[in-house]
């Protein structure tokens, strides 16, 4: 149960602001989801290059991380630090061997993201103040979602916390509740996909991670959690290119959401959206019921 | 005139005061200032009075609403005017899910659109949408009057009971046990009085079509159980 | 096979599977096409309060002598944020029911009772009766689904407000009354046509999930001014997510009903397959307010088969505030007495074993609309014999309390019981009898 919030720029001008434009959104949420946050930034990246994004889950050092792993296996790999988490650049030759490095020496480090452009930091605690240990509002990007956390059948951890990475510059935010996530786990186990916690939302983003795997495109991707999920929720998705946004046929939680020619926003209430620019003169809606919206940069 | 800037003080005073009020007051008209989409602004109220809101705001914004007249210039959340009792609830934009909802009398005018669940078990209340109306409206609505000038979305009366559903634009699909019905002089006549309540004269009754019960889910029958 | 004469047959054998009961149920379900509905609450045996024991005062505790040296009952709810909590005298309330289900001498009665006895009635799914308020000196008011008959007048005229998200009878269903109650003042109440089957929304019209209903919590506060302590009620099903989120959400008091708790009517299969018992989703929920440092601060009433002070006491020793009693109370009343034997024989049934209220043929007057049958209820009468039935229940749960040596009824303690089996043990995280054993728990 919780409060979502995404943004996708449509025009380059805006780009330098996309963190403050969010934090703002996400220090909204704040009522809906005290117990914890994250936000997923796109924002500069090159082809040959993936970025990393570690947190320890022991609350570990993790400063030196890029140092020790470049002695051992070579470099240069950059990083640079928000908050308790780094994020790692590495080349793709090797980012096999960085991975390998991790799960060998430091069993406490998760790979919480992983993309080429994606970012992905998340955190126990209020929104605002995670939105500022994070130092979002300084951040620049194509596309972002964020999400504030009340728990509801699992504990309050930074492994709950959305959004969820299963794959390459994907990630996803939920609020709802979905009702066959169990069974729908398994079947994912069984086609080799492995799973950090219980959490009903990282069963959506592994399933879309693993529709996207068979070569599904994003949009037929989400038709199919339509015939597969079951429950209630709203799913913010985003892919390097993409921002996707999903509600169950049945749509009790809210959702509302802003375009212009500069931007689409996604609020699960008004109010996240009010601070955004022109949002005066913005068609505003809710999204219907089982309609699969998908925007893509070109 | 009172004034109450939300940006200044908190939404409990507001309240409070609004409560104080009753049918012998001289604090007839209210301005609230700043409503940023704050949560229930304006509930509670029992006094013919006028509130105007300068702004957005959140979730059920004049809930229970009894005599008042609230206008709202701004988008409203989810719940406006839930469970309103009697007087008049205006809102300028659009409303959320579930405006109206188990609404027992008085008049909701939505200049804009309304969302999903518009008028979901109202119980007497009238409620007047300019624009169009989302998926599940009128849901078990089970007395009063919801006009709607736009379209209407999917499942339109799902399980209703004697509400009336007037609508001039598409119907996307009906839902379980609601059907098209031939208006009385009589339900004409109420149509035509509510659209002159929300500065609809203009707009002529024989626009609008009449969904309302069958009636045929009133008693279980073994023969309806594929509607359940 | 066919024996030729004069040799013996084998007895007669009934399925396990396939008993009496099972057959008639089949049988009447071909006949009628529609399943079978019911009031009450589970009847199958489930483990209970029954498989729990008290540890008396021995040579390590000491006992209370009786009356002087006290021990008190009372107890405070919505302490949280409430500007006026509750205090109630004796930890019995009466729980949900409404007039529609329930007959209006019957709603009287329960007002009469409980208030000579210091504690709260709550109103049902059909709304607040003026009688009721009048008859009840502390009254609860419900705030269900379906909000028939809501209004702000009523819930500024209650004493506390009590949200229902579900009921034990029936966690996911909604309110259920059919035609033959559906009387002219019941309708009007309502809002529907007389005559008809009430269908219920399972669901709050105007929200979903624990973030919306603190969202709805604000807006009934703000309507009362924060006056008054607000209940979240659920049926028993995933109990210490529910309790948790109750708080998260802003309650000042859960209910927890256990599948043994009584309905006016719904499906017999719903009523025997949905939900836990009592004694499996107390643990829990205690556990969960621990857990968020809120035991005691937000205050637990649990229900579902209480019948006597020693359900009351070990309910209060697993660390529930208080007990409300819903069918203990219509029985109190008058409900199943043997003395209408008669009557439940024309009806098909027999005292002990009536749970058609659905129809509204009552001959005790308690679960009928009929005008008939409602009169044959005194509701002073009635109101005295349930006022009795809360002085014993509360005068047990004190003797037992007094044994541990408790001089306040919260004082009892999960370490006060064992557990007689394997399964209560395990539910209620209390040891097997004679041993330190508790089943799922490292031993210590």
């Amino acid at each position: 149960m919780c409060g979502i919030v995404g943004l996708f720029l449509k025009s380059r001008m805006l780009e330098p602001q996309l963190g403050a434009m969010l934090s703002q959104m996400l220090g909204v949420m704040t009522d809906r989801g005290p117990d914890s946050a994250g936000f997923a930034v796109y924002g500069a990246g090159d082809g040959s290059h993936i970025k990393l994004t570690l947190r320890s889950n022991l609350g570990n050092d993790i400063d030196t991380i890029a140092d020790e792993i470049s002695a051992d296996i070579g470099g240069p790999l950059a990083s640079s630090k928000r908050g308790s988490h780094i994020v790692l650049t590495t080349p793709k030759s090797i980012e096999q061997k960085v991975r390998d490095w991790l799960a060998a020496n430091r069993a406490d480090v998760r790979v919480v993201g992983a993309g080429s452009r994606m970012e992905l930091y998340k955190e126990v605690g209020l929104p605002s103040d995670v939105a500022e240990r994070f130092a979002l509002k300084d951040m620049a990007g194509t596309h972002g979602i964020g999400h504030t956390r009340m728990a509801t059948e699992s504990a309050v951890t930074t492994d709950g916390a959305h959004p969820f990475s299963t794959g390459v510059d994907q990630c996803l935010v939920h609020n709802g509740s979905l009702s066959n996530h169990n069974g729908v786990r398994r079947n994912l186990q069984r086609d080799g996909l492995t799973f950090q916690t219980e959490n009903d939302t990282e069963v959506a983003a592994a399933y879309l991670t693993w529709r996207l795997r068979q070569g599904m495109d994003l949009n037929t991707a989400l038709e199919a959690c339509l015939s597969d999920l079951d429950g209630f929720y709203t799913f913010v998705v985003g892919t390097e290119s993409g921002f996707a946004v999903l509600r169950d046929p049945i749509a009790c939680k809210p959702a509302v959401m802003a375009e212009t020619d500069d931007y689409v926003a996604f609020g699960t209430e008004y109010r996240a959206l009010v601070g955004l620019p022109g949002v005066e003169q913005a068609r505003v809606f809710e999204p219907e019921p089982a309609k699969v919206y998908v925007w893509e940069r070109h | 005139m009172s004034t109450v800037d939300l940006a200044n003080t908190p939404l409990r005073e507001l309240n409070a005061a609004l409560h104080k009020l009753n049918g012998q007051t001289n604090d007839t008209h209210w301005e609230v200032r700043n409503p940023l989409g704050k949560h229930a602004v304006a509930v509670g109220v029992d006094a013919p009075v006028t509130i105007e809101i300068d702004g957005h705001v959140g979730y059920y914004c004049g809930g229970m609403n009894k005599q008042a007249r609230i206008v709202i210039d701004g988008n409203a959340g989810v719940g406006v005017g839930e469970n309103m009792m009697s007087g008049e609830i205006h809102i300028k934009g659009d409303a959320s899910q579930a405006a109206g909802a188990t609404g027992r009398g008085g008049l909701l005018i939505i200049d804009g659109n309304a969302s999903a669940r518009c008028g979901i078990s109202m119980k007497g209340i009238d409620i007047l949408v300019k624009g169009s109306i989302g998926p599940m409206s009128a849901f078990m609505a089970q007395a009063g009057n919801l006009v709607v000038l736009g379209d209407a979305g999917e499942a339109l009366g799902d399980s209703i009971y004697e509400a009336r559903l007037f609508v001039r634009g598409k119907v996307k699909s009906l839902g379980a046990d609601c059907i098209e019905k031939t208006p009385t002089a009589e339900e004409r006549d109420m149509l035509a009085a509510i659209l002159k309540r929300g500065g609809c004269e203009s707009i002529s009754p024989d626009e609008f079509r009449l969904y309302g019960s069958a009636r045929k889910l009133y008693n279980f029958h073994i023969d309806n159980v594929s509607s359940y | 096979m066919t024996a030729p004469v004069g040799l013996p047959r084998t007895t007669p054998r009934f399925s396990s599977t396939f008993d009496t009961y099972s057959i008639s149920e089949i049988q009447r379900a071909a006949a009628t096409g529609i399943y079978d509905i019911r009031g009450g609450g589970a009847k199958r045996k489930v483990p209970h309060f029954d498989d729990l024991l008290f540890l008396g005062a021995s040579i390590s505790r000491y006992p209370l002598e009786g009356y002087r040296e006290k021990c008190g009952t009372n107890v405070v709810l919505g302490s949280r944020f409430a500007k006026k909590p509750i205090e109630i005298k004796i930890p019995v309330t009466i729980a949900g029911m409404s007039f529609g289900a329930l007959s209006g001498p019957a709603k009287e009665a329960l007002g009469r009772g409980a208030s000579a006895m210091g504690t709260t009635t709550t109103t049902g799914d059909g709304g607040m009766t003026p009688e009721e308020r009048e008859h009840s000196q502390t009254l609860v008011y419900q705030v269900l689904p379906s909000r028939y008959g809501m209004n702000p007048d009523d819930l500024r005229k209650a004493d506390a407000i009590e949200v229902v998200v579900g009921q034990g009878a029936k966690p996911g269903g909604g309110g259920m009354l059919l035609g033959q109650k559906i009387t002219e003042r019941v309708a009007g109440m309502r809002t529907l046509p007389p005559g008809i089957d009430q269908r219920s929304a399972c669901r709050h019209p105007d929200w979903t999930g624990p973030d919306d209903l603190e969202i709805k919590i604000e807006e009934l506060r703000e309507i009362t001014d924060w006056e008054k302590p607000i209940y979240v009620k659920v049926g028993a099903s995933r109990p210490y997510y529910d309790t948790a989120l109750s708080v998260k959400a802003g309650a000042d008091v859960v209910v927890l009903d256990g599948m043994q708790g009584g309905t006016a009517a719904t499906q017999e299969v719903f009523i025997e397959n949905v939900g836990l018992p009592i004694l499996s989703a107390i643990r829990p929920a205690v556990q969960a307010l621990q857990d968020l440092g809120m035991h005691r601060k937000v205050q637990l009433i649990v229900s579902g088969g209480i019948r006597n002070g020693a359900d009351v006491a070990k309910a209060l020793a697993l660390g529930a505030d208080a007990v409300a009693i819903g069918t203990a109370a219509l029985i109190a009343l008058g409900d199943n007495d043997p003395r209408l034997e008669d009557e439940y024989r024309k009806l098909g049934t027999t005292a002990g074993a009536y749970d058609d209220w659905h129809e509204g043929r009552d001959p005790a007057g308690i679960t009928t609309q009929d005008e008939a049958l409602a009169s044959r209820l005194d509701p002073v009468i009635a109101g005295r014999k349930l006022a009795n039935y809360l002085a014993v229940l509360t005068l047990e749960a004190q003797t037992i309390a007094r044994a541990c040596g408790k001089s306040h009824v919260h004082n009892l303690e999960p370490e006060d019981l064992v557990a007689l089996t394997v399964e209560s043990a395990a539910m209620a995280q209390v040891p097997l009898a004679g041993t330190n054993w508790i089943p799922g728990k490292p031993q210590f």
